[in-house]
């Protein structure tokens, strides 16, 4: 591996003194990019590992705010409403993953894709219990702007460093020597005796837990949710644009990704405020066509071809 | 008389809505080598999918010293002792030839019988053990099937399901892997194979089956068979 899993940690750690020089604006860049890096890491359990092309992002991530969001109306503590926001985002994925994952490519994508519509309309339907159309506000935090600024930071740095963490571990253990048997070929997994059914829900589960706490972490920190915004299948495209652009499958991309992407989508923005999202549409097939295997693979063909120069040269 | 070491019996299966096996029975005693031919589409790899668990049978038995295997899991099934080389190798890619060989032991517990073993197929097959650090990938396609064969030995099956030894390969390629197959045999694995190329299947078996349409139609010893004009006819192309 070109970037040790060890300095991306360590990346991490150092954003974290940001509140040290930044104002809010950064502030607020920076729990983005921690988002970010949380919904990366996540799809790339599945999408990256497993090879399964998901697109339930949003559906995880859209369940995570309500839960947590309603959780946090119903008088629970913040941190234990972002904690249950996971738990319920993760047995969501258990049901859901074990009546789909049997799908493979396109037909999987579709499936997944679905859930987030239907989580929308019952959302937007249950009115009694979300407020339905007219979205749902949290609890008020009494705390300064800027401590509010600082926590809702910290805390999704966190979970950006629980999701990093997760995510190194799945790629050392059997969890993820099973799930890249899976990719490379299912049926010669299910030969030797690999239980693809268990491993694939496992990875779907893993992809939503800290998605739905990630989701309730975001409903705190702006205050007022509403279907289409939580639900948005932007939140389940982004993550996917942001593994390629790091590198599917590996531990260091989908964060080099991440911070990439915001990267893009801040400078677009700010230079192309009218048409920003045709921008940053022609930037990423521009990226994905020159760059397939991501930053990472870019920097490892680079390493090779030197290398085979220097042996030549040396010859 | 005593039950045959392993038993299929009124095995019917599918995909969907399309039934494919219509109440296939087979025996396979230990120690023999027992092949299927067929034409294209007679059924033969949805057999073997099949038994192997890939596919659920719909209605029938298979039962492996008296143990029944129909309906479980490819993991139980494997576990049990039935392994399967499926067609088209399937081996994974991007990993090493090694490690191919060693996924085939990933139910088995790392010690040293499973070093052994490795051991073992690299002896019986020296080419792999020259490319043991080689992309699976980059292999031949007899290699290939060395690999797959080697990989289903790694999991100490007592019956090995071999689907298409010979397809896309050179004559003398599916000539040492015969060979190595009489070799796995005489060391006390009952093969069941299934082969489109019916002289080789046949040379190689003790008996054989005739699948057509998801029916067997057919079942001798291998020079029967062979003499039969019937199979001359349909698949040897001989009159």
């Amino acid at each position: 591996m070109t970037v040790r899993p060890i300095y991306v940690l360590a990346a991490l750690l150092l954003v974290s003194l940001l509140p040290l020089v930044g104002d809010n604006y950064v502030l607020r860049l920076g729990t983005m990019f921690a988002m970010y890096a949380v919904l990366a890491q996540s799809w790339n359990i599945i999408g990256g590992y497993a090879g399964y092309p998901s697109f339930a992002t949003a559906a995880f991530f859209g369940l995570g705010a309500y839960a947590g969001a309603i959780l946090q109306g119903n008088g629970l503590p913040m941190p234990l409403a972002w904690l249950a926001a996971g738990i319920v985002a993760g047995l969501f994925a258990a049901l859901m993953g074990a009546a789909i994952l049997h799908l493979k490519g396109h037909y999987f994508a579709i499936a997944s894709l679905v859930l987030a519509e239907v989580l929308l309309e019952v959302t937007t339907s249950w009115t009694s219990l979300t407020g339905g159309g007219m979205g749902l506000n949290l609890p008020v935090i009494r705390m300064s702007v800027d401590a509010q600024a600082q926590l809702f930071f910290w805390a999704m740095l966190g979970l950006a460093v629980l999701a990093f963490l997760m995510s190194w571990y799945v790629s050392a253990s059997r969890i993820g020597f099973a799930l890249r048997c899976i990719r490379q070929n299912e049926d010669a997994s299910s030969m030797v005796g690999v239980n693809t059914t268990f491993y694939k829900v496992v990875a779907f589960v893993l992809s939503a837990l800290f998605v739905g706490s990630a989701g309730a972490l975001y409903a705190s920190w702006v205050f007022y949710i509403e279907p289409p915004d939580v639900y948005s299948v932007l939140t389940s495209v982004k993550p996917i644009v942001m593994v390629m652009l790091g590198g599917a499958g590996t531990v260091a991309g989908p964060v080099i990704g991440a911070a990439a992407f915001l990267v893009m989508e801040e400078v677009v923005w700010r230079n192309f405020l009218s048409i920003h999202s045709a921008v940053l549409g022609l930037l990423i097939v521009a990226l994905i066509f020159f760059l397939p295997n991501g930053v990472l693979g870019f920097i490892r063909k680079r390493k090779r071809t030197g290398a085979d120069h220097g042996k030549e040269t040396a010859a | 008389m005593a039950e045959p070491f392993f038993q299929v019996k009124g095995l019917e299966s599918g995909y969907g809505e399309i039934r494919v096996l219509w109440g296939v029975d087979i025996e396979v005693n230990r120690g023999e080598i027992v092949c299927l031919i067929g034409s294209n589409g007679a059924g033969k790899t949805t057999l073997l999918r099949t038994l192997s668990g890939l596919v659920k049978p719909t209605a029938g038995s298979v039962r492996m010293e008296g143990e029944a295997l129909a309906g479980l899991e490819c993991k139980d099934i494997l576990s049990a002792g039935v392994a399967h080389v499926p067609e088209g190798r399937r081996l994974f890619r991007t990993m090493s030839v090694r490690d191919n060989l060693l996924m085939g032991a990933y139910l088995r517990r790392r010690d040293k019988s499973v070093d052994e073993d490795l051991e073992r197929v690299m002896t019986m097959f020296p080419r792999l053990a020259e490319r043991a650090n080689q992309d699976a990938a980059t292999l031949s396609g007899g290699e290939q099937q060395m690999c797959a064969i080697g990989r289903s030995i790694m999991s100490r099956p007592k019956l090995l399901m071999i689907d298409e030894l010979s397809l896309g390969l050179a004559p003398r390629a599916v000539e040492l892997l015969g060979e190595s197959l009489v070799e796995i045999n005489k060391a006390g694995v009952s093969i069941l194979l299934v082969e489109q190329d019916v002289m080789t299947a046949l040379d190689l078996a003790h008996r054989g089956y005739v699948l057509d349409r998801g029916r067997i139609v057919m079942a001798a010893p291998s020079e029967e068979l062979r003499e039969a004009p019937a199979v001359r006819e349909a698949y040897i192309g001989a009159s």
